[in-house]
Parts: structure tokens; sequence; C-alpha cells
């Protein structure tokens, strides 16, 4: 669990990275998503390093997810006669419906710009914009409801990444003293704030017609 | 003061059981919370009503006997044991549900009551150090750093309530086999058994039924003894030198 | 100066007990105080490790006197049963105890030695403690500090590493390891763990929720008890070669105490029955600082540590009307600070039994502060203004902040700003079965330890004192004389359908089911409420002949009115805590009454024991070496007829001899 969520944090970073570059214009955008495909030529493939990815991403989710709902169940059957008054908002909860609904996301995240790359503006359709990933991108985004999607799949993965993130180096072993452990929530906190505020900054600077 | 109470009544382990009505009156805020219960016992005798049963033994917050899921809390509203929870926590018309700990590696023996057996064996499965008596060399031969000695009083400061299990979204024990491998990890006598130990703990914590720990921190925050969350980390970290050796 | 020689004990007049013969230990050797325990582990019959595991051990209690015998009586390789009420062995009562355990390591190199640990618990018991096994006391203490560092149990370190001891209880050495303010529980558990350990090995059975209601003897000898599983309510009878009772003390006859809610005298009041006799039952320990009652329904008291008394004042107002005003606004020269005037050179540090006298005397004369209880207000104050004001508030803190902390939880007052109330309440029984040097009782192959047994402590128990003596027993004593028993064995099997082991299950069946069909008007708890009443106020701080004739007259009503009239809802087949409270509160009534009689014929003052007839011209007691310089042992007078109706007991007198140390009579003057 803390393995594959881990790789999940680096991935993410390194995504969110890669957007950023949005702000640079629609050159710097298409080279980089171009370079993901070239890196270590001649050595790899085209596209070798990507593919090298998506086959961890894949595994990891796998895994993840596995984890998480046989953890899900154990908790179900650890106990099966519930209480009748529980106030706690549980982080169980958020991790766990929270998770969920991020793998939704990413499924239609994937339809709409990797697997099927299709466009919801309507006034943007055609291969220009759907084979062009920084005019897709842009196209998407300037869709209000789009976007909305995308804030909510964030907040969501900033709640689960806040507790994750403390949560994985919880599970290796890395906070045994009072220090380590309020370094390591302080650390899942920062990271979730970094994330949701990189990814946001294209999405809105979109909307608001900050980029056009 | 007055009180509703909902009182989770069931006659034994395998009978079914329901939350009951009762009110309490004249209820005075120097009471604990279970003096409260004494009294609605007296009354319930008094009419021939089979009273509450519910377990309780110093009723000064050290032996670890009561336990009580009140409005959702374990061991209610103050991070304290049960007996050391007073009536001023509450107020005047307030409706309280009090329900057993929950837990299916704790099932209710009848009422509120419930076998915590499972902790005992989860120590028997290696939460002690193997010295015969008599064995011992002089106290002074193992000098122990104050603060490894510090970090270990803290985890050994564990009542073994199951306030943790109670609270935990999981059901996990995870804070109590925590608290125990870190008292023992922490002090040289613990080092021999050390790995041995937190694999035959952890199999057996699994084997009885409680849940896996997402590192949720409720069984901390609910914990009287405040036995601190990072005793999990310890035992993940020596359960994976452990797996890895 | 008092004295009362009259020829006839009050008692015997009032035909309240006869007096049979003498008793004497047998089982420490002759020769110098400091061989004898070599010698006799060295006499004692060893058992082949081969035959061990043929010979069954029941142990009843899992404190520190009994998990810490389980666990190494397992090791040993025999065969045990330990059964607790509890649902597991680690919350036995000995968690509860948070000063300190004393040992004589000298480790602060101050002049601490066996022979002054020895002598300090003989001197503090008022000298009616037996010597010999107060020695050995002294002797093992050493061991028991080893042995529960190399379990792990985290004591306070220094700087260096190193144990750190304090000085407790007014002793001049430091002598006493502590685990912060929980060295019971931390203790306790190393026994408890020691014990799970031989459960996984096997060499161990742990019977929890398990009470033990009566004791199987044949052909004189002990040989099972009969329990009654709590969650089942089955009637269980276990045999085995040998008994250990470790049961506790039976502070709980005065219903409020710092003992738990379940600390019982029916294990130990069985075996009376069935002919273990009972000494000295009326030595009670009564400690000073408790948090006072605050009303009616309260259930238990809770213990602050003495310490306090370090830097606490205590006093109350000199005129009783000021008692209901706010302390703050008393001044200064309307205030009794009784100790510091009656002891100037002792003031508050005075030992357990003056402080507590003269908090209750105080309290009688009108004087008491805190909340009107009944018609009176039993508290006194201990005020740590002066204490603040000198050293600091964070000083303070440092030393006292967790005290403070739960007295504020409790009371829901903040000391710091407001004096704290206490009182004095029952903490600490030192009679109970008497034992030889072998800790076996007058029934062979009954072993009793801890505070169960009658053994170390005389009249008046050190600080620190009762772990040390429930480790002493459990983990050096009775594993090394119990073998000179059970190399005796393995007996004869007893068949379930043998009259000893079908009577005494047939008798707890009937008892039980007696107890359900009363169907009366009163709850156990107002009779158990009652009783602790009368004998807090007849056999309490200080006792008279004539309150204690008149307890005994209330007892008996009380003992006929609960036979008659208590009411036991509920089944016997199922998890029953008013039954199981009913049975206890019967054994409380007859044992309350034998501790009045034995308070009654004891016409002297001593340790915790006060009779208002022997003190000196200033209210000091005063011991009479000359006529009462012995234990008193009592048989059981039998049952007569009707449940709770019981003969006169018998008093056998075991005379004390002093040979190492001289007989001096106290003075904290
Ligand atoms: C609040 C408090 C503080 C104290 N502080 C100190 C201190 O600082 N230093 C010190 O030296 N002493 C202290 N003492 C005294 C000391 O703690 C006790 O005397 C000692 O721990 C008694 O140990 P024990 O093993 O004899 O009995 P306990 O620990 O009381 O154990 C009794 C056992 O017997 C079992 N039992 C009883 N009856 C039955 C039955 N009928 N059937 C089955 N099982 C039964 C119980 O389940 C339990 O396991 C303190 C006592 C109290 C109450
Ligand atoms: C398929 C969708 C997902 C589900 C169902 C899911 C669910 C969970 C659950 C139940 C946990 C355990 C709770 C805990 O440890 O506190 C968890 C942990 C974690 N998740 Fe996810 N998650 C998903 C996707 C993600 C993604 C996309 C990321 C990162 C971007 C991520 C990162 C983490 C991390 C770092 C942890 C902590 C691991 C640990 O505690 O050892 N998860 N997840
Ligand atoms: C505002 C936010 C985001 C934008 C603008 C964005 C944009 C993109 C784009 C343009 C691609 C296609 C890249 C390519 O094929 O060259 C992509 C792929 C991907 N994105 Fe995002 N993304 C965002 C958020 C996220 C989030 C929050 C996640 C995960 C939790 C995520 C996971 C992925 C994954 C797994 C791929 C597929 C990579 C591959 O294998 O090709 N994205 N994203
Ligand atoms: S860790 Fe805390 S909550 Fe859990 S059993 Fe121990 S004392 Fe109770
Ligand atoms: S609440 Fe449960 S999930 Fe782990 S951190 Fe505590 S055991
Ligand atoms: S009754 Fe002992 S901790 Fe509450």
């Amino acid at each position: 669990m803390a393995g594959t969520g881990l790789v999940f944090v680096g991935y993410v970073l390194l995504h969110m990275y890669g957007n950023l570059k949005l702000l640079a214009g629609e050159e710097a955008f298409n080279t980089y998503a171009e370079h993901l495909r070239t890196i270590g030529e001649p050595m790899l493939p085209h596209g070798g390093l990507l593919w090298a990815i998506r086959v961890v991403l894949v595994l990891s989710l796998v895994g993840h997810a596995y984890a998480a709902y046989s953890l899900w169940s154990r908790a179900g059957s650890a106990r099966r006669t519930k209480y009748a008054a529980v106030k706690t908002a549980s982080r169980t909860a958020w991790m766990r419906w929270g998770g969920t609904f991020i793998l939704l996301f990413v499924v239609w995240h994937l339809l709409q710009f990797t697997i099927l790359k299709f466009s919801v503006n309507g006034d943007k359709q055609g291969a220009d914009v759907t084979q062009n990933p920084y005019e897709l991108v842009v196209a998407s985004f300037q869709v209000p409801w789009n976007t909305l999607i995308y804030v909510l799949a964030l907040v969501a993965l900033a709640f689960h990444l806040s507790h994750g993130t403390f949560s994985a180096q919880q599970t290796l072993g890395l906070t045994g003293d009072a220090g380590a452990y309020r370094r390591a929530k302080v650390v899942g906190h920062a990271l979730a704030a970094v994330v949701v505020v990189g990814f946001l900054i294209p999405p809105l600077s979109i909307l608001f017609g900050l980029i056009t | 003061m007055n009180l509703t109470l909902k009182i989770w009544r069931q006659a034994g382990p395998r009978h079914r059981g329901e939350l009951k009505t009762y009110k309490v009156s004249d209820i005075s805020p120097d009471m604990s919370f279970l003096e409260m219960l004494d009294v609605l016992n007296e009354q319930l005798n008094a009419a021939g009503e089979e009273p509450v049963a519910f377990d309780s033994d110093c009723r000064e917050g050290i032996c670890g006997m009561c336990g009580l899921m009140i409005s959702g809390h374990a061991h209610g509203p103050e991070k304290t044991t049960t007996c050391q929870l007073h009536m001023r926590s509450f107020s005047d018309g307030d409706v309280i549900t009090v329900e057993p700990w929950r837990a299916d590696a704790f099932p209710v023996i009848k009422d509120l009551v419930v076998d915590r057996g499972s902790f005992d064996r989860i120590i028997q499965a290696g939460g002690y150090v193997s010295v015969n008596t008599g064995a011992a060399p002089d106290a002074h031969a193992t000098p122990v750093p104050k603060a490894n000695a510090d970090r270990a009083f803290v985890a050994a400061e564990c009542i073994g309530c199951g306030a943790c299990v109670a609270a935990c979204p999981n059901a996990s024990a995870m804070l109590f086999m925590g608290a125990k491998v870190t008292h023992l990890s922490e002090l040289p006598q613990g080092q021999p058994e050390r790995m041995a130990r937190v694999v035959s703990m952890v199999e057996q914590h699994d084997e009885e039924g409680f849940g896996g720990c997402t590192n949720v921190g409720a069984c901390s925050q609910a914990c009287p003894k405040g036995i601190p969350q990072d005793v999990i980390s310890t035992l993940n970290k020596d359960l994976r030198s452990a797996l890895r050796a | 100066m008092t004295t009362t020689n009259d020829t006839v004990n009050a008692g015997i007049a009032h035909g309240l007990y006869t007096e049979g013969e003498g008793l004497a230990d047998t089982k420490a050797p002759e020769g110098p105080i400091a061989g004898k325990w070599t010698q006799r582990q060295f006499d004692a019959a060893l058992v082949n490790p081969a035959n061990r595991r043929k010979l069954d051990v029941i142990i009843v209690g899992t404190g520190l006197a009994g998990g810490s015998a389980a666990a190494t009586l397992g090791e040993a390789g025999y065969n045990v049963k330990v059964f607790c009420f509890q649902d597991t062995p680690r919350r036995a009562h000995s968690i509860a105890a948070q000063g300190g355990i004393n040992a004589a390591k000298n480790y602060k190199e101050d002049g601490d030695s066996v022979h002054r640990l020895f002598y300090d618990t003989v001197k503090g018991g008022d000298y009616r403690s037996r010597e010999t096994n107060v020695y050995r006391l002294a002797e093992v203490s050493a061991n028991i500090i080893d042995q529960c560092v190399a379990q792990g149990v985290p004591f306070a370190r220094e700087y260096g590493g190193l144990l750190d001891n304090r000085s407790f209880g007014g002793v001049q050495v430091s002598r006493t390891f502590y685990a912060r303010g929980q060295t019971g529980q931390q203790l306790l558990i190393g026994a408890y763990q020691a014990l799970e350990r031989q459960v996984a090995a096997g060499t161990v059975q742990q019977f929890t929720r398990h009470e033990m209601l009566e004791l199987v003897v044949s052909d004189g000898r002990a040989r099972g008890i009969v329990a009654r599983d709590l969650v089942t309510g089955d009637i269980e009878t276990h045999t085995a070669d040998a008994v250990v009772l470790a049961s506790g003390g039976y502070g709980n006859v005065f219903f409020l105490s710092t003992n738990a809610m379940g600390s019982n005298v029916t294990a130990s009041w069985r075996a009376h029955r069935k002919g273990a006799y009972m000494a000295n039952p009326c030595y009670t320990q009564i400690h000073p600082t408790c948090i006072p009652v605050s009303g009616e329904h309260q259930s238990k008291l809770t213990l602050m540590s003495e310490s306090l008394r370090n830097d606490g004042r205590i006093w109350v107002p000199k005129d009783r009307d000021d008692c209901d005003k706010d302390p703050r606004q008393i001044p200064e020269e309307d205030r009794d600070y009784y100790l510091e005037r009656i002891y100037p050179s002792f003031g508050n540090l005075v030992p357990r039994d003056i402080a507590s006298r003269q908090a209750k005397n105080v309290c009688d004369e009108g004087r008491g502060v805190g909340p009107l209880v009944g018609d009176f207000r039993r508290g006194v104050y201990l005020d740590f203004t002066d204490a603040i004001s000198r050293m600091g508030r964070a000083a303070v803190e440092a030393k006292y902040g967790n005290l403070f902390d739960m007295y504020e939880r409790i009371t829901g007052e903040n000391p710091y700003e407001m004096p704290m109330r206490i009182y004095p309440a029952v903490h600490y029984v030192m009679g109970g079965l008497w034992v030889d040097y072998d800790l076996q009782s007058t029934i062979p192959g009954l072993f009793v330890t801890g505070e169960a047994n009658f053994s170390d402590h005389g009249a008046n128990r050190l600080g620190a004192s009762a772990l040390m003596q429930g480790l002493a027993d459990g983990y050096f004593v009775l594993p090394n004389t119990i073998r000179d028993y059970l190399a005796k064995g393995p007996f004869e099997p007893l068949q379930p359908d043998d009259p000893a082991v079908a009577d005494a299950q047939r008798s707890v069946e009937e008892r039980t089911e007696r107890l359900l069909a009363i169907n009366g008007e009163r709850s156990v708890d107002s009779f158990h409420r009652e009783l602790g009443n009368i004998m807090w106020e007849y056999c309490g701080m200080e006792r008279s002949e004539e309150g204690l004739l008149k307890a005994i007259d209330l007892i008996r009503g009380l003992r006929e009115e609960f036979w008659r009239n208590v009411r036991v809802l509920g089944a016997a087949d199922t998890l029953n805590q008013s039954l199981e409270k009913a049975g206890r509160v019967a054994d409380f009534l007859e044992l309350g009454e034998l501790m009045c009689i034995d308070a009654l014929h004891r016409r002297e003052s001593c340790g915790g024991h006060f009779r208002a007839e022997s003190q000196t011209e200033d209210g000091e007691a005063l011991r009479h070496d000359d006529e009462f310089l012995y234990v008193a042992a009592w048989e059981f007078g039998g049952d007569e007829g009707e449940p709770g109706e019981v003969g006169q007991p018998v008093l056998h007198k075991e005379d004390l001899v002093y040979e190492a140390i001289e007989l001096k009579q106290r003075s904290y003057k």
C-alpha cells in the first residue's frame, strides 16, 4: 500500500510539473509531451519510458486498489455489529470513498486525454484540437462543468495525499518518535497543498481566460 | 440533573440485543459515570428489572477493566477512562447512548460487558521477556539511556482497556500491540526476542480477527493513557526488519 | 496513664469467643536469624523435575503475589491452574499501587542494609510481626528488583541510565524503587507477562472471570477449590495437590475504601470456615491522604500519594462556624495547623495512623470542611499556598502536577487556587489468614501469600512494603517452601463423587440458589453500605469497648436481615453481577463481626489499631507488651442452623519472640 501510494505521489508530482508547462505556452507544452515519448531513445524504443511508466502505474493501481479494498472488507468483518451512535466523520471514509472517486476520475481523465482524446468543448472540435495536446487541454478547461470535475478530484486527492503521505511514512516505520511523527504530518499537509495549487493553476487560468 | 439513557441490553452472547431507554434523575455532577449507572441499577433492582451488566474494578483509571462507548466516544467525551469520567461533563437533559465496545475480536458477553481475552492471547504470542525467576543479573548490570527508558515507559502505560480497538474504524488492535512492542523494543532486555516477538504477535492479532491498521489515529485520540500513534510506526519498522531477515 | 488490666476480657465476658490452645510456627529453623532462610531452602525437600508435571497446584489470585507465584511454579514445571475474577490477570488490584517498592539494595550508599530494612519494618509494624518472616522479606528484597528489571519493568532511571531511588513514608534511607506514580501497574504487568509466557508454554492454565467460592478439604488436606464461571454460571470443581490463596485484602468490608470494587474476602473466608485460622483481622491501615467522600452515591475512594504531605500544610478552621467559608477568606490566625501544633518536630509528616486519627478528631469536633455528608463534614485542608509562594508554581507543578490533575478531575476543583481537601480512608489490611514460615496455613496444603496472609507487617505496614511482600512471596519464598509439601505428593486423585468434592460443590450450589430465592426488598449494595458504616464508625480509626459491642449487635442484626430480605435478581446460569456481590457481602457480614471481636479482645493500642481505653495522657497509642505480645489467630466457630448464624470463634495465641530487635514504645512527639 505504502509503496504503490508513493509511486503515485512521485507520478503526480512529475505530472504536475509537466502540466505547469501549459503556462509556458503551446510550444513548450507540446515539446514536453513529445519529449516524454522520445526520452531515452535510441536505447529505448519510441514511447518506451512512457510505456514503462504506464506499466508501473497500472500495476501499482491494481496493487493499491486491491490492498485498499481488502483492508476495507477486513474492517467490515472485524466489526460486524455497528455502533448506533458514532459521530466521527472518519478519515477512513475520506480515504476509501475519496480513493474510489479518484479512481473514477482517472478513468474519465484518461478517456478524455489519452485513450479516446475527445473534446467536451462544443466550439472546439476536430483533429487539430484533439490531436494537439495543448489545444485539447485548453479546449477542455474552457468548459466549466469539466473544470469542476477536476477541482473536486483534486480536493479529494489533496485529502487522500495529506493523510496518505503521512500514512505511508508511518507504515514504513519512519515516524518512530514524537518529532518524526509531527514532521510526517507536516509533510503530508504540505504535499497536499502543493498538489492542489500546482494542478489547479493551469485549468483555472484557462477557465478564467488567462490562457487561450 | 436529569438524563435519558439509551443503553444496549443483551441477555447473552447468542441473544439479540437492543437499545433500551431509561430515565435517571437527581444525578449529581460530582458522580462518576459508573456511579450514575449504579444509581440506575439500584432503581432497576427496586423495580424488579435486572440491573445493567458493565465491567469495572479499580474505578481509578488504572486497571483497564471499565470501558463503554458513550454517545459514540470510547470512554466518553473526555480523554480518560469511563470510571474517571464525571457527570459534570454532561448537561441536564442530555440523551446519552451507551454501547459496548464493538469488535468481533471482543464478543459481547452480556449488556455492556465484552470478552477481551484476545488481548491476553496477543501477549501470550510474545509480549514478554523470556527470563526465568532467579536467573536475573544485578539490576545495575544493564544501564538504560534515559531517552529509551522514558519512551519505554510511555508505551508501558497501556492499561489494556481496548478503547483503541473500539474507536478504530478498522477495529484494529495496532495501538495496543504497538505499545507492547515499543515498550520492549526500547529496552536492552527486549532485544534478543525483538524480531520473533513482533512477527508472532502480529500473526496472533490477525488470527483473532482484528482489522488492519490504516493509520487513522482515532485509537490514539481515544486512548485514556495517551499512547502515541508513533508506537505503531515502531511496530511497523520492527516487522519490516523481521520479515526481511 | 490509663491501663485496662481487668482480668476477664470483655469478649469472653460477653460470650463472644473462647480461648483455645496456643499456636507456634514450627518451620523456621534454629540458629541465627541471618542464616535461617538459607537453611530452610536447604532443608526443604526437592521435587525431581520429571515429577513436577504430575503435581497440580491451584493458585487463586493473579496480583503480585499470585501472578508471580504462578509464573515461577510454571517455569519450574509444575502443572498450574490460576484463577481470577477479572477478565484478565493483569487487572488484579496490585495494579493500583502508586508509590513504590522497597528493597535493601543500598544503591545510594546511605547506610541501608538487610538488617535496617528488617528493623524498620518490625518497628513500623509496632512490634506485632514475626521476626523470622520479616527478616527473610528484607533478605530477598534485592532479588525482586533484579528480577523485575530483567523482565523489562521500566523503573525510573537517572541520566546515567541507572535506577533511581527515593525515600518514602518518613524512612531515613532512599530504598524505594518506583515507576512514576504507577509502580504497582508496572510490576504487575511484569508478572503478568511472565505468567502469559507460561500459559503459552502450556505449564499454566488460566481461568479468568472465575470466582473461588469454596475450598475442598479431604483427609485434612487442601485438595482443590469450587469456582463459579462468572460468564456461564457453571459451578466447577478443580482438584490439585496444593492450593495457594493470593486473593488480596478485605478492606472492602468498610464498603468505601481504596480497594477495587471486586476486592473481597470470599476466598480467604471460605478457607477460614474450612479450618484455616484468621490472624489479627482487626489490623487495618487507614491512609490519611485520600480524596474525601463527596456524596451518598460514592462507590469508592481514591488515594493520593503520601508525598503530598512533604510540602502541603494540613489545617482546619479554629472555629466551627468558619467551616463552610471559602478557605481563602479565613485569615491565618483563625486556622489550626493541628499536626504542626501537636507534633512540632514531625509536623505534617507523622506516620499514617497518627495523621489519620487526628483528622478524624478535628472532624468529630465539628471542624471538618467540605460538603456535608449526612450531618458531618469529612475533610481537612491540604494547602499548597505556602509551597507555591516558596517554591514557585512551576516547581510545585513539576513535583505534584499529576496528583493535582487527578484531584481536579475527580473533584472539579483546581488545587493551585483552592486548598485541596483530604480525608483518611481504609487502604490496606495487615490481618489475614495465619501462615507459618513456609506460608502454609493451618490446613496442610493450603498456602497463603500477599495481602491475604497476615505475615509481615504486624499492626501497621510501612509504605512501599506490600508490593515487596507480594513479590517476595510469589517469586522467591513460596516456590521454595511449597516444594517441601509437594515432595510428599502426588496425592491420591479425588474422584468427582468423593464426599469432600460433592459436599463442597453442593454447598456452593445451594448457597447460590438460596441467594436468588430470597427475593426480598433490599439491594445487596444497601446492605454493604450499611455494614461499611458500622465498621467505619465503630471499628475504624478509633475503637472502644462500648462501640465494638454495639457494632457486633448491629452486624448480627444486619446479617439476619440479609438472609431474609436481600433482593438478587437474574439467574444463576449467566453473568450475574448482583449474585457475585451478594456472595461477597454475605462473607463480609461474617468477617465484620470477627474483626470487631478481635478489636474488642485486644485492649491495647498498637499500629493501626487504636483503642480509646489504651492511650497515654496526651492521647497517643499505648501498647501493652506484657499482655498482648502475640498474634491472635481465630478458628471458625462453626455454622449454627440458619445461614449467617455462626458459633463462637476460638482464639489461639502465637507468642511473638523478639531476639534480634529490642522492643520499644513508639514516639513521634
Ligand atoms: C490504591 C492503593 C495504593 C497502594 N500503593 C502501594 C504502594 O505504593 N506500595 C506498596 O507497597 N503497596 C501499596 N498498596 C498495597 C498493595 O498494592 C497491595 O497490598 C498488594 O498489591 C496486594 O497484592 P496481592 O497480590 O496480595 O492481591 P491483589 O493484587 O489484590 O490480587 C488479588 C487477586 O485475587 C483474585 N481473587 C480475589 N478473590 C478471588 C476469588 N474469590 N476467586 C478468584 N480470584 C479471586 C483477584 O482476581 C486478584 O487477581 C496500595 C494499595 C492500594 C489499594
Ligand atoms: C484507485 C483509487 C484509490 C483507492 C481506492 C485508494 C484507497 C486508499 C486506501 C484505502 C488507502 C489506505 C488508507 C491509509 O493508508 O490511510 C490508501 C493509501 C494511500 N493512497 Fe490511495 N487510493 C487510491 C488512489 C490513490 C492515488 C491516485 C494516490 C496518489 C496519487 C494514492 C496515494 C496513496 C498513498 C500515498 C497512500 C498511503 C499508503 C500507506 O498508508 O501505506 N492513492 N489509498
Ligand atoms: C489539472 C489537472 C490535469 C491536467 C491538465 C492533466 C493533463 C493531462 C494530459 C494532457 C495528459 C495526456 C498526456 C499525454 O498523453 O501526453 C494526461 C495524462 C495522464 N494524467 Fe493527467 N492531468 C491532470 C490531472 C491529473 C491527475 C489529478 C491525475 C491522477 C490522479 C492524472 C493522471 C494522469 C495519467 C495517469 C495520465 C496518463 C499518462 C499516460 O500514461 O499517458 N492527471 N493528463
Ligand atoms: S493503547 Fe490505550 S486505548 Fe489501547 S488498550 Fe492500551 S490504554 Fe487502552
Ligand atoms: S485508529 Fe485504527 S487504523 Fe490504525 S492508527 Fe489507530 S489502529
Ligand atoms: S475501573 Fe479500572 S480503569 Fe476504570
